[in-house]
């Protein structure tokens, strides 16, 4: 689990970096699009660097949704009478691991149908991801699916990424409160950046 | 003080349970939570009714045999044993929950007592240090540098009670498997084994069914010792480290 | 014992008792002449040996655990769910060792002349001495298992001085020493059932001894989840099963310690030797009312720097702080000028019963005497004294709801330790072949008074190295025994009888719980067999136990049936040998008619009211032999020859 996280929480750091020049125009943004597609050219053929990297994060999704499968099956089991008297205590980033990341899964297939093959994209003007992300934008439903997903990403990443360090042994007592901060910063800076484009396109900064 | 207890009752391992309503009265504030229990089943023996079963025998907050999930709380709202646990904790007309520790590699015994028979298992698969009595070399032989030492003794506090266990929502052991390798694997004599027993006794954690981590940190919350949770990473960390060796 | 034998207390004097083990020669060389005498058995041929083990504390757990090592078959019981519960694990302290360290005049002669003395001239000298020596390698062997021991910032290992010797040769881990030497011989246990070697019987208690042809080949017990009986047959049965201070109801042991091992053992012939040794602890949290359940101890060393007093006037009901200096009574430093405070036990005990029972005790039905910190907060400031008693101060507070910071804490005495138990010769052999006693269980060590730190280093004594030893002997002497199962007589009858019994308490449906007999022999063993003894009182008691016996079994009330886990059940069963035990120890105590050590008896005092032994009639061990009516004493005269009996003087 901690891998694949981590893995995919190194790709969504470089996404919502790339996301970001949608902000300097739609000439800018398609190209950096373009760019993705012939990367590593002339030694990788059109689109191979982009293939890599989406087979390299299907595994690492499929490895993590597995795991959490197998890890929550086994938690269930462990404890098959349930207590009569409930009571909650861990963080609300801790107790929604689990169903925050079947939201995040569900917001990946519509994400993909959406901006990758834009099955479900109104526009669907293939080889203009900006004009298409505005199209996705511009309806309430977008924005909320988006909005509300980019959430779900911040506090599985806050509980995430502090996990994993202490699943690889890397946190101890003296460095608990700075991989703390750091998984705090993480989570916000993703649902900042992630959630900036959306509000940019509804206030009409980018359009 | 009078107070309304809801008691889990299962007659034994097999038989199905329930909770089971109870009225105590002239309970003092003074009283453990255990003499409380111990009033009521002196009426419950005097009606002709089966007293309730829990475990307990120092009442000193050392032996670990004492397990009452207390509304909702492994040994209740204060950071104790339940054998110190004292009613001045509750308030008076108090509706209080009383249930075994829940888990499947604890199973039920009868009414609150639970077989905890896995840690020990756990603590058969490596949770020692070889060393055959007679065999031993001069106690002033190795230094422990005075950090360390600290750190083993602040591991072995555990008492093997299972409030961790309890109190993690997957039911998990890392806690209590991690505190006896942070005692061992630190010490120069624990160090020849620090493999093979880490690895061995984690195995035998996961096959006595307990469940995985979550690090929800439930765990370290409940415990009457303090131990706390960085106690996970380090036995992580150990595990990592024992898997490397044997690779290469 | 027929219920209402006013006879018991015409003993008779039987044959005296001799320890014919001993070696004779140098004290310093016994020990080694003992072990090269002894008779060694074959490593291959060890493993057709069984050795039954009942108990799983420091001297069950560690004797196991080496037994098993050594290659024998040890079949192991204990009544907790876990063998790492068995209540050694609640000593605070520490652990006492003759490694001088401090290169402060320690040595092993020192230890064993302070644990002659400390037990007021009532113990074996040989026995005692061996004990010293050996206290040396019971460090290095827990060091080797991981027990973290308390060290010093260059790594070696810290040292405190405890109970009032003048060296430092107490080892410890914080304040529980206890702990951790228990879990690490049940490391090493748990080593040796993973290993196959050790079979352990968690929750199951043993009920009875099986003796054939005079000799001990097994016993019954009961599986405490099932409610079923069973037997089990061995070569050579070891019991270190600890104590029996739960006679008194309310004391310092755990809710189940019990003396039915020992008691059922002593009906099977095994002499039980000095029952009315009991240790009375100063300092315990007192009690708050009759919901109590135990008595909580309190570290001895809070008595370092915490000044014990009472009002000076009779029922003086004033909070603390309203008692001004002048009508406090210091009663301890006023009477002991040279020791104050830290007088040992026994005397602190006495004292502190003195003063409640002039009506000056403080607190809930004073039953208490302060213990006040106020001047070592204002010497040392409270950061200071938080540190050294901070983990105390705060169970204290737990229990009491009272800030110790603030106000002063109240302390009582209570039942802690017994130093008598099952008589054991040199090998640890009780008068039934084949049958060992170790630890708490045995009387051996500690006279009539222990010393603070030396019960942890008998049980780990004898567990590791004393009985490994031994045993080999009696086993390598008679190699091969027929075998035994449930069809033989004896066996058929010990089980039948053990069946009887507990059919017979479930029968009789009366109307009083176990726990109220309990409570009922307790208080009675309290007053007429606690810190002050008198013939008068002894000779009541001997008069009421019996009624109270015949009480028993007509009302007692048992719920439940035998084939389940009953808690009501074990309890019962616990207190029938309560019931016969305590008037054992009150006729020790009314036929030893001196005072020394935990024993005063009111009647031989000194002058100024100290305890007054009389060594020309009681330089002996007194060893009960069972007979189902009055006992018979055996004397096992003590001869000193390194230590000279001297009169104890505190002032």
């Amino acid at each position: 689990m901690a891998v694949s996280g981590l893995v995919m929480l190194g790709y969504l750091v470089v996404h919502m970096l790339g996301n970001l020049k949608i902000f300097f125009g739609a000439d800018e943004f398609n190209g950096y699009a373009h760019w993705l597609r012939t990367l590593g050219s002339p030694f990788l053929h059109h689109e191979w660097a982009l293939w890599i990297v989406r087979v390299a994060l299907l595994a690492a999704v499929a490895a993590h949704a597995v795991s959490a499968y197998q890890l929550s099956r086994r938690d269930i089991k462990a404890r098959p009478v349930k207590y009569a008297h409930k009571r909650r205590r861990a963080s609300y980033a801790t107790r929604t691991m689990r169903w925050g990341g079947v939201i995040l899964a569900l917001f990946i297939v519509w994400h993909l149908l959406d901006l990758t093959t834009l099955t479900v994209n109104e526009r669907a003007w293939a080889g203009h991801p900006y004009e298409n992300v505005l199209s996705t934008f511009s309806t309430w439903y977008g924005n909320t699916v988006y909005i509300v997903a980019m959430g779900a990403l911040g506090l599985h990443v806050r509980h995430g990424f502090w996990s994993a360090a202490q699943t690889l042994g890397a946190g101890s007592a003296r460095r608990d409160r700075a991989l703390k901060f750091l998984a705090n910063a993480l989570a916000l800076v993703l649902f900042a950046g992630f959630v900036s484009v959306p509000v940019a396109v509804m206030t009409g900064v980018v359009s | 003080m009078k107070l309304t207890l809801r008691v889990w009752r299962q007659q034994s391992p097999d038989a199905p349970g329930a909770m089971a309503s109870y009225a105590v009265d002239g309970i003092s504030k003074d009283m453990s939570f255990l003499e409380m229990l111990d009033t009521l089943n002196e009426d419950l023996i005097l009606r002709g009714e089966d007293p309730v079963a829990f475990d307990h025998d120092c009442r000193e907050g050392i032996c670990g045999a004492c397990s009452l999930v207390i509304n909702g709380d492994a040994h209740g709202p204060e950071r104790t044993t339940t054998c110190q646990l004292h009613m001045r904790s509750f308030a008076d007309g108090d509706t209080i929950d009383v249930e075994p520790w829940r888990a499947a590699a604890f199973p039920v015994v009868k009414d609150l007592v639970v077989d905890r028979g896995s840690f020990d298992r756990i603590i058969q698969a490596g949770g020692y240090i070889t060393a055959p009595t007679g065999a031993a070399p001069e106690a002033h032989a190795t230094a422990v540098p005075k950090h360390d030492a600290d750190h083993a003794f602040e591991h072995a506090e555990c008492i093997g009670c299972g409030a961790c266990v309890a109190a993690c929502p997957n039911g998990s052991a890392m806690l209590f498997t991690s505190a006896k390798i942070n005692h061992l694997n630190v010490l120069p004599q624990g160090s020849p084994e620090r493999e093979t027993r880490v690895l061995d006794m984690v195995a035998t954690m996961d096959e006595e069914g307990f469940g995985g981590c979550t690090l929800a940190g439930e765990c370290a919350t409940a415990c009457p010792k303090g131990i706390a949770l960085p106690s996970i990473t380090a036995m992580n960390k150990e595990w990592l480290r024992a898997l490397r060796k044997g690779l290469r | 014992m027929s219920p209402n034998d006013s006879s018991f207390v015409h003993y008779t004097t039987g044959e005296p008792l001799a320890d014919a083990k001993a070696p004779e020669g140098p004290i310093a060389e016994r020990w080694d002449r003992r072990r090269f005498g002894a008779r060694l058995v074959n490593p291959a041929n060890r493993r057709k040996h069984t050795v039954i083990v009942v108990g799983t504390g420091l001297a069950g757990g560690a004797a196991g655990a080496t037994l098993a090592e050594q290659g024998y078959h040890v079949v192991q019981f204990c009544f907790s769910d876990s063998p790492r519960r068995a209540h050694s694990i609640a000593a605070q302290g520490g652990i006492n060792a003759a490694k001088n360290y401090r290169n402060d005049g320690d040595s092993v002669h020192r230890l064993f002349y302070d644990t002659v003395k400390g037990g007021d001239f009532r113990a074996r000298e040989s026995n005692v001495h061996r004990l010293a020596q050996i206290s040396v390698e019971i460090i290095d062997q827990c060091v080797a298992q991981g027990v973290p021991f308390a060290r010093e910032y260059g790594g070696l290992l810290d040292t405190r001085s405890f109970g009032g010797v003048q060296v430092s040769r107490t080892f410890y881990a914080r304040g529980q020493t206890g702990q951790q030497l228990l879990l690490g011989a049940y490391q090493a246990l748990s080593r040796q059932i993973a290993a196959g070697n050790v079979e352990m019987h968690a929750r199951t208690e043993m009920l009875d001894l099986i003796v054939v042809d005079g000799v001990a080949r097994g016993i019954v017990a009961r599986d405490l989840v099932s409610g079923e009986i069973t037997t089990h047959h061995a070569d050579a049965v070891v019991l270190a099963s600890g104590g029996y201070g739960n006679v008194f109801y309310l004391s310092t042991n755990a809710m189940n310690s019990n003396a039915t091992a020992v008691w059922r053992a002593h009906r099977r012939g095994a002499y039980f030797a000095n029952p009315c040794f009991t240790q009375i602890h100063p300092t315990c949290i007192p009690r708050t009312g009759d919901h109590q359940s135990k008595l909580t101890l309190m570290s001895e060393s809070l008595r370092n720097d915490g000044r014990i007093w009472v009002p000076k006037a009779e029922g003086d009901h004033r909070p603390a702080a309203d008692i001004p200096e002048s009508e406090r009574d210091y009663y301890l430093e006023r009477i002991y000028p040279s020791f104050g405070n830290l007088v040992p036990r026994d005397i602190a005990s006495r004292a502190a019963k003195n003063v409640c029972d002039e009506g000056r005790g403080v607190g809930p039905g004073g039953q208490g005497v302060y213990l006040d910190f106020a001047d070592a907060i204002r010497r040392m400031g409270r950061d200071k004294v938080a540190e050294k008693y901070g983990n105390l101060f705060e169970m204290y507070e737990r229990i009491t709801a009272e800030n110790p910071y603030e106000v002063p804490m109240r302390i009582y005495p209570a039942v802690h330790y017994t130093m008598g138990g099952l008589w054991v010769d040199y090998d640890l052999q009780t008068t039934v072949p084949g049958l060992f006693a170790i630890g708490e269980a045995n009387f051996s060590d500690h006279g009539a008074n222990r010393l603070g730190a030396s019960a942890l280093m008998q049980g780990l004594a004898d567990g590791y190295f004393v009985l490994p030893s031994t045993i080999n002997d009696y086993l390598a002497r008679h190699p091969h025994r027929e075998a035994v199962d449930d069809t033989h007589p004896e066996t058929a009858a010990a089980l039948r009888e053990t069946r009887e019994r507990l059919a017979r308490l479930l029968s009789v449906d009366g109307d009083r719980t176990p726990d109220s007999f309990h409570r009922e022999i307790g208080e009675l063993m309290w007053e007429y067999c606690g810190m002050a003894r008198t013939e008068e009182g002894l000779r009541k008691a001997l008069q009421r136990i019996p009624e109270i016996r015949d009480e028993f079994w007509r009302r007692i009330k048992v719920p439940g049936r035998g084939e389940e886990f009953n808690q009501s059940l074990e309890k019962a069963n616990r207190i029938v040998d309560y019931l016969e035990l305590a008037e054992l120890m009150c006729l020790d105590a009314l036929h030893r008619a001196e005072s020394c050590g935990g024993h005063f008896r009111g009647e031989s005092q000194t002058a100024a009211g100290e305890a007054e032994r009389r060594d020309e009639e009681f330089s002996y061990a007194a060893a009960w032999e069972f007979t189902g009516g009055a006992p018979v004493l055996h004397k096992e005269d003590l001869v000193f020859e390194y230590v000279h009996p001297t009169q104890r003087s505190y002032a």
